[in-house]
């Protein structure tokens, strides 16, 4: 029990993935910085930002309902719970259950939940506009997303378990190194990308039109709960790609060159590309992403 | 030194509010936001809404409008938030003390924590105002 609480909250949970996810996201500021020419914050910037946020005030708007401060844990205690799975499978031996693709994927959509919860209890405008978009995005990215995952299960013989996935990596090599295994690999990237609510996928949170969407409403300490999220997808994400597609090989060094690649490829989508409208967006996801997912699939299921 | 404090002035995110002013200062502020004067490095982020400021950058002289949604945006923002005046106008009003829709200055609507002289300011010197401003917080002289 002691040692669930430990893994839970400590290793390979709660307080290892928040500080990887706080300093991926620091790299992310400072590789931006570096590509617009700027020297960019310091390395604990958002360390102080979070610690920052729990000392301020925290401002309810009149008439919001209680879902307004809850649905920020409920989106990180659900993340947490997929960061110790992945965590101690990827760490340690393999210690999945049968089904824990399916357990994850549910999981992974909780926070884009939280989000919409949150915004849409605010009782302002601007934060349900954000709240209808963060929900059209979902519908959106999901399908690809679980097609690109579909096309691993049957790749690895059926088995609906990480351990097995990384077992059969280990034995027969990466997927990411079979046709189907890289196609549904740049699937499942253009998804994470849309999952993380970065550029060209922010239109939930667009800052320029609609001041933070979602978030808008947001201080203090249930703000700083959805940042630290966003830390955690943003280790959480790129994990479950690697688990996925690129298992061979999973020593600490490995992993971390593989979680910074996976990183470098977030940044450079982010910083190269223009805000897309929602519409294109699903237009996007609906049309050539799913298209190359099933493409995927199909392969898969003639062992390509 | 307090821990509260001390992460409030590593990193500073601004509210850009405008009360009337002739938008030469805040152009000197977007100036100020962008990768050449480069306040990421000192933890300063433009936020889009007022929940989320820790600081009101005030531009202009408040008007019989401006000066009710001046003191509405102060008091959404969660506390503490710091109030800098930036230029001549929010300072002290300059040639419009006389208007005749020039109500007050913006130090008698809201407490203002730091005033940045200028018309408009440089953003060398409202990056120095907001260095005086950080020692203010701190406490140090
Ligand atoms: S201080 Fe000068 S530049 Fe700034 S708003 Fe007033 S008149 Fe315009």
């Amino acid at each position: 029990m002691l040692k669930l609480f430990f893994q839970y909250l400590i290793f390979p949970g709660f307080l290892f993935s928040a500080c990887v996810g706080l300093i991926a996201g620091w790299i992310d500021r400072k590789v931006s910085a570096r590509i617009q020419w700027r020297v960019g914050p310091p390395w604990y910037q958002n360390f102080v930002d979070i610690v920052k946020l729990l000392g301020k005030e925290t401002i309810v708007p009149e008439g919001a309902k209680l879902t307004f401060l809850f649905s920020p844990f409920l989106g990180l205690l659900s993340l947490i719970l997929v960061a110790t799975i992945l965590g101690l499978n990827m760490y340690s031996a393999p210690a999945g259950f049968s089904g824990d693709i399916i357990v994850i994927l549910y999981l992974l959509t909780v926070p884009a939940l939280a989000v919409i919860m949150g915004a849409s209890s605010s009782r302002n405008p601007l934060a349900s506009i954000g709240a209808s978009r963060e929900m059209k995005l979902v519908l959106g990215y999901e399908l690809p997303f679980i097609l690109a995952v579909i096309a691993v299960i049957i790749r690895s013989e059926g088995a609906i378990k990480i351990g097995s996935v990384l077992g059969h990596q280990i034995n027969a090599g990466s997927n990411l190194a079979s046709w189907s295994g890289a196609l549904a690999f740049l699937v499942a990237i253009i998804c994470m990308q849309a999952k993380l609510g970065l550029v060209p996928f922010d239109m939930s949170e667009a800052e320029q039109e609609i001041m933070g969407g979602a978030f808008i409403e947001y201080s203090g300490l249930p703000l700083a709960i959805f940042k630290l999220t966003k830390a955690i997808l943003l280790y959480t994400m790129p994990l479950f790609l690697i688990s996925l597609f690129w298992g061979e090989g999973l020593s600490i060094l490995a992993l971390t060159g593989k979680y910074i690649a996976i990183l470098v490829i977030i940044i450079l989508i982010k910083n190269t590309n223009p805000r897309l409208r929602i519409d294109q967006a699903l237009r996007f996801f609906w049309g050539p992403v799913t298209i190359l997912a099933v493409i995927a699939v199909v392969l898969a299921l003639f062992g390509i | 030194m307090d821990l509260k404090l001390k992460a409030l002035t590593k990193s500073i995110w601004v509210f850009h509010a405008a009360t009337s002013p002739c938008n030469n200062c805040d152009i000197e502020i977007l100036d100020l936001l962008t990768p050449r004067h480069d306040v990421e490095r000192l933890g300063i982020v433009l936020v889009g809404s007022v929940r989320q400021a820790d600081a009101l950058l005030v531009t202009g002289v408040p008007n019989y409008k401006t000066k009710e949604r001046l003191k509405k945006l102060y008091a959404q923002a969660p506390k503490p938030c710091l109030v800098a005046a930036i230029g001549g106008c929010a300072c002290g009003r300059i040639i419009f003390q006389e208007s005749y829709n020039s109500p007050c200055a913006v130090d008698e609507i809201i407490p203002v924590d730091v005033y940045i002289p200028g018309c408009p300011p440089k953003p060398e010197a409202m990056i120095a105002g907001i260095a005086k401003l950080i020692k203010k917080v701190r406490g140090e002289k």
